[in-house]
């Protein structure tokens, strides 16, 4: 099993609920991710994703792009990212994720980055411009090596797309919230909840939820339905405006019930 | 390698090692439902019938293959045949598509368009194909070219359009795609993206390449009516590459050289330029895998031409394939070199050619001139110059 599914376990067996803080790697700088990582695990993350930055995040709002933008000035790359992961892994001990583009893994190779980032102390990879028909090399590889490959579905995902999905993806599922890109405004209906259902029924696997999700009382009800609660652009933004994320994420950690 | 390059692409979307789909998952089920309507219509004897009379109606169809004799007795070499897609309505060939695919969104149920648009000569035909069929249409333009192109702004709110303006990123055509592709990934039920070139995710590639192989079509019929046998070389300009793909592709099996001319900006060697193939390499971009202006960290580099509608980062997949085959060779002019041959064209045949076709019409001179006088080329006049003339006389330092 690997260290991200073992979370998923350890929270099944409690009822808790994972919950999954996003930032920016480089966004002010590599140090201050360091220091962030640190604050997210102290106040009660089960998960961290790292996105790495690109020129074109056609996945995301506003916020994480312009995130991705500074990030980029300081002259951040997936090298320095991997970089970065493992000093962190030296006093890090929860799952890390990285989040990127397809561009930079493929420039890099794919399989050196699987290996470097094995090495450097990554457990996932998340690439959200990758869909499991172009994934094969990706998904063999990080087989190999234990890297969990975590795929995504949408609101208008088919039966056809949740059962292909749920054939590659590892570690768990991640579920886009609404059609739409990050930072958007979440709506939570009857539909996300008979899509999410379906999803946990034909994949067996964890499901964590994610896009636009920006505060307690949100995340606090897709806890209800999801076994992990992603947060993203609201933390991105707090960082951006120089104020303290252990705060805001210690809220939501009250309001999704961890490993008790 | 696939003998038959003309078959492709397979069915998920790849020509040889390019294309593909590389696109965030929620838009999977549109891509597909697209593919499937796009292979029913493309069958459909009311559709075809439909999307016929109003190429012949309202975009002017057939366009004429006109002889060039000034320019060739000005170059002395081989015969020059110019496909006048100038004189398509909105005046350039990306009607074609826009149209073809605006009559597709209504067919499929869909009640509002998008695009994207550099220059804003796909954003006008895409506004006037919703126009013409009743659909809601916003327009994606990064600041940067809102502001060079206020005309063709001015003219898409005329037609009904909404335009939006994008200003991240360097605000230009590549950040208006982006920009497109978020609208159609939050959109999606209702919307139709009109991809404006032969790229992104599968079936785009292949769909625009279909409607605007009409050019070629057409060019193969009427030179063998002038001269009664095809012509000896095909050139045109490569931006995305709808234009050329779509002289080319009625030629495929024919024994033609053809040449794609890329935007060379003020020159490789200074990075400014948009010429993918002379300075680039393979990578993943907006949708699929094809030659790609890059850093070594993978992260896309800002481009440079003289005329917008080839500056752009990366192009058609399709044509990746065909560069490796050795059925098309590809090339660059210079800013220098097209803005020359603008000019030449205005003065020795009296039609003022759009910046990007102005590319292609300075590789016919150079490889005219090496050419016996028996030889015929054809060059896709893809667009007419109107818009570029203010440009033009900045650059010359004329206030107009």
């Amino acid at each position: 099993m690997s260290r991200i599914e073992q979370v998923f376990e350890d929270l099944r067996k409690t009822g808790g609920k994972a919950l999954i803080p996003y930032i920016m790697a480089g966004d002010p700088s590599l140090e201050a991710t360091k220091k962030f990582v640190a604050d997210l695990e102290k106040s009660g993350a089960d998960i961290i994703e790292i996105g790495v930055p690109f020129s074109d995040p056609l996945a995301d709002g506003p916020t994480i792009q312009r995130a991705a933008e500074r990030s980029l000035q300081q002259g951040t790359t997936l090298k320095k990212v991997l970089g970065l992961v493992r000093e962190i892994r030296q006093s890090c001990r929860i799952p890390l994720i990285l989040m990127t583009y397809f561009n930079p893994v493929f420039k890099l190779g794919v399989k050196r980055f699987i290996r470097e980032a094995v090495r450097s102390g990554v457990d996932g990879v998340i690439i959200p411009d990758l869909i499991p028909e172009e994934a094969g090399e990706l998904t063999g590889i990080a087989g190999r090596y234990g890297l969990d490959t975590v795929f995504l579905l949408a609101p208008t995902s088919t039966k056809e797309r949740i059962r292909r999905v749920a054939g590659v993806s590892t570690g768990f599922i991640y579920y886009v919230s609404i059609t739409g890109i990050t930072g958007s405004k979440l709506s939570m209906d009857k539909a996300m909840k008979d899509t999410l259902d379906s999803v946990k029924r034909v994949s067996g696997k964890p499901v964590a939820v994610g896009f636009g999700i920006s505060n307690p009382e949100e995340a606090s009800r897709v806890a209800r339905l999801a076994d992990g609660v992603i947060i993203g652009s609201a933390i991105v933004k707090i960082i951006a405006e120089g104020r303290d994320i252990k705060r805001f994420v210690k809220s939501i950690r009250k309001a999704v019930q961890g490993r008790g | 390698m696939n003998k038959k390059p003309h078959k492709l692409p397979d069915g998920k979307g790849h020509f040889g090692p390019y294309g593909g789909r590389f696109v965030p998952e929620t838009l999977m089920p549109a891509l597909i439902e697209l593919e499937h309507a796009y292979g029913k219509y493309k069958k459909d004897a009311d559709f075809l019938k439909e999307l016929k009379s109003l190429q012949r109606d309202f975009i002017g169809r057939p366009t004429p293959l006109y002889f060039a004799r000034n320019l060739t007795e000005h170059v002395g070499g081989a015969r020059i045949y110019l496909k006048r897609e100038d004189l398509c309505h909105t005046g350039a060939h990306k009607i074609n598509n826009a149209l073809a695919q605006a009559l597709l969104a209504r067919k499929m149920g869909k009640t509002r368009v998008i695009a994207e648009t550099g220059a804003g000569q796909h954003g006008v035909a895409t506004a006037t194909g919703a126009a013409l069929t009743g659909l809601e249409c916003e327009i994606y333009m990064g600041s940067e070219d809102i502001r060079r192109q206020a005309l063709n702004v001015f003219r898409m709110r005329l037609l009904g359009a909404k335009v939006t303006e994008v200003s991240i990123g360097s605000k230009t055509l590549k950040d208006a795609i982006n920009e497109a592709l978020r609208d159609w990934t939050t959109n999606v039920r209702n919307t139709h993206y009109v991809m404006g070139t032969v790229f992104g995710p599968h079936p785009y590639p292949a769909m625009v390449r279909d409607f605007q192989s009409i050019i070629g079509a057409e060019a193969r019929r009427q030179i063998l009516k002038a001269e009664q046998r095809l012509p000896d070389c095909l050139i045109a300009c490569v931006g995305g590459g709808s234009n050329s793909i779509g002289l080319f592709h009625a030629f495929l099996r024919d024994n033609i050289k053809m040449t794609g001319v890329e935007a060379g900006g003020h020159g490789i060697r200074t990075g400014m330029h948009a010429a993918r193939f002379a300075g680039g390499s393979l990578g993943i971009f907006q949708g699929c895998k094809s030659y790609l202006l890059q850093d070594r960290d993978g992260n896309v580099l800002g481009t440079h031409s003289v005329s917008a509608g080839l500056d752009y980062a990366s192009v058609g997949p399709e044509h990746c394939y065909l560069r490796d085959i050795g059925k098309v060779r590809y090339t660059y002019a210079t800013d220098r070199e097209a803005l020359k041959a603008f000019e030449l064209l205005s003065r020795t045949e009296g039609i003022i050619p759009a910046l990007e076709s102005a590319h292609a019409i300075a590789e016919a001179v150079k490889t005219a001139s090496k050419m016996s006088r028996k030889s015929i080329i054809i060059v896709n006049l893809s667009g007419r110059g109107d818009k570029d003339v203010q440009e033009v006389a900045g650059i010359k330092g004329i206030d107009l």
